[in-house]
């Protein structure tokens, strides 16, 4: 696994209180993992943080996997 | 229409002398002093440095890291101590209509902690708002109320009452009226405060409100005596279930107390000072005992507002005095802010349990740190100064006064 992908299973372990396993490339942060629309918006910062990137809003729709988060930010991250 | 009866039927309390019902009376009974160093901050730059913290208090033992993560502080007390009472009230949460079942609660701020966070690292950063979208619901004084009630599935009224440091008995009061006119069956009610932050304590002390007594925090809350210096703040919550007397009777339910009065008015006189002849304070006891319909010289106990300012003191003493005439030196007084601090907000509350506490031990808890009575103050005042004492307590007044000119008076009755 890249060290953006751990990085950001931990960020979501972290913010929405699950366990590492649940933390799946497939995984949804809504259906899967018990996010709210909050939750969704707050791990988005959390990313742009992180890797020091600005996701804007519409690529942010996207986003709602850990696997297109993590291809996501290997592609844009500085 | 004729009012139906409300009692006590569960209790809660996180205070800085206990962190549970039966600590806070165990350290209220015994005098406990509740102030230390500030933990919370690096306060060696500000002119207070003490404050009455709670001690070895774990969120986590109480609210999973995920939902507490969400909340202020001063909602995670509300939740613990509403926890705390809801259990000890032993409903049959099957059988409760929680549609009948309020949540009024009290905070004088609301989510300052959060609110002072997010606009530290708002000024960090290059002026872009990376507001974190937690950031409102955490801060907003009702998210506590709303929190309480998620919690327990409770779809009655749902509000917080915010009138400074009476916020929390006017929350009582809202919540005896909704019960006594039938509107619901049971109340969730307090208030709770986390007021140890920079901004409160660094703007309370620009306000020359706050004891600076650094060399001697333990001493520092002292209502009534003769070298008090200001207030010491402190941080917590307290939780009363509120019932109508005849469902509380009807599922076998303990029964602490009668809530049989409230009572509120308004200084109209400035925006911090309090009426210089305790006016304002007057009439809310008034209120009360009109509202209780009873006479002064029912009352045995009062738990005084006694924040321990020099002005504040003996302006509730002269009102004590205009309202219940000679029988004013027969009650016994205490402050307990002498062992919490005042708890802004959730003073009210904790002070309603401590009320409700006295009534069912029969004790009165001291005013400690009273060394030499201010000599302004009439000493035939009983003020319980440093040590409890056991008396015959029927009919016990607690006060409660906020900046705003907000004063409110709630009255219990043993049953």
């Amino acid at each position: 696994m890249s060290d953006i992908a751990e990085k950001v299973k931990s960020i979501i372990v972290e913010k929405l209180g699950v366990e590492a396993s649940e933390v799946t490339t497939e995984a949804s942060f809504t259906n899967d993992l018990g996010a709210d629309s909050l939750d969704t918006v707050e791990l988005i910062m959390e990313f742009e943080k992180e890797f020091n990137v600005s996701i804007p809003d519409d690529q942010a729709e996207n986003i709602q996997t850990v696997g297109q988060a993590i291809s996501y930010l290997e592609e844009n991250a500085k | 229409m004729e009012l139906k009866r409300v009692v006590v039927t569960g209790l809660g309390a996180l205070t800085p002398i206990g962190n549970t019902v039966k600590e806070y009376w165990e350290g209220l009974a015994a005098g406990k002093n509740g102030c230390g160093p500030i933990t919370k901050f690096d306060a060696e730059k500000f002119r207070t440095r003490f404050a009455c913290e709670l001690k070895d208090f774990k969120v986590d033992d109480f609210i999973n890291t995920k939902e507490a993560r969400k909340m202020d502080p001063f909602t995670q007390y509300a939740v613990v101590a509403s926890d705390e009472a809801i259990a000890d009230a032993g409903f049959d949460m099957e059988t409760l209509d929680k549609n009948k079942v309020g949540v009024i609660w009290g905070s004088g701020i609301g989510g300052l902690k959060t609110f002072e966070d997010e606009m530290i690292y708002f000024g960090k950063g290059d002026g872009t708002p990376k507001i974190n979208p937690f950031f409102i619901p955490k801060m907003i004084a009702d998210s506590s109320s709303g929190q309480i009630s998620i919690r327990n599935g409770f779809r009655g009224p749902n509000y917080v009452t915010v009138s400074a440091c009476s916020s929390a008995n006017n929350a009582i009061i809202d919540a005896f009226n909704y019960i006594r006119t039938g509107r619901v069956k049971v109340c969730v009610t307090g208030g709770s405060e986390a007021p140890v932050t920079i901004a409160s304590v660094g703007g309370f002390t620009a306000m020359h409100a706050m004891s600076t007594r650094n060399d001697d925090p333990s001493t520092a809350s002292r209502p009534y005596d003769q070298d008090r210096d200001g207030f010491v703040v402190g941080e917590g919550a307290g939780a009363l279930i509120l019932e109508e007397y005849e469902h509380a009777k009807a599922r076998g339910a303990k029964i602490y107390a009668e809530l049989i009065g409230g009572g509120f008015s308004s200084d109209a006189h400035h925006i911090t000072a309090p009426h210089p002849d305790g006016y304002g304070a007057l009439l809310s006891m008034l209120d009360a005992l009109d509202d209780a319909q009873i006479k002064p010289e029912d009352v045995d106990y009062i738990n005084t507002h006694g924040t321990s300012t020099p002005i504040g003191d003996p302006q509730e003493l002269k009102a004590i005095v205009d309202c219940f005439g000679d029988h004013a030196f027969n009650v016994s007084i205490s402050s307990t802010k002498s062992m919490t601090g005042h708890l802004l907000g959730g003073a009210g509350a904790v002070e309603a349990v401590a009320s409700v506490l006295a009534i069912q031990h029969q004790f009165v808890p001291p005013t400690i740190n009273l060394f030499n009575l201010d000599s302004e103050i009439d000493a035939r005042f009983d003020l319980t100064p440093n040590i409890g004492k056991s008396r015959k307590i029927d009919i016990a007044l607690s006060n409660g006064f906020g900046f705003g000119g907000h004063n409110a008076t709630v009255i219990f009755r043993k049953i």
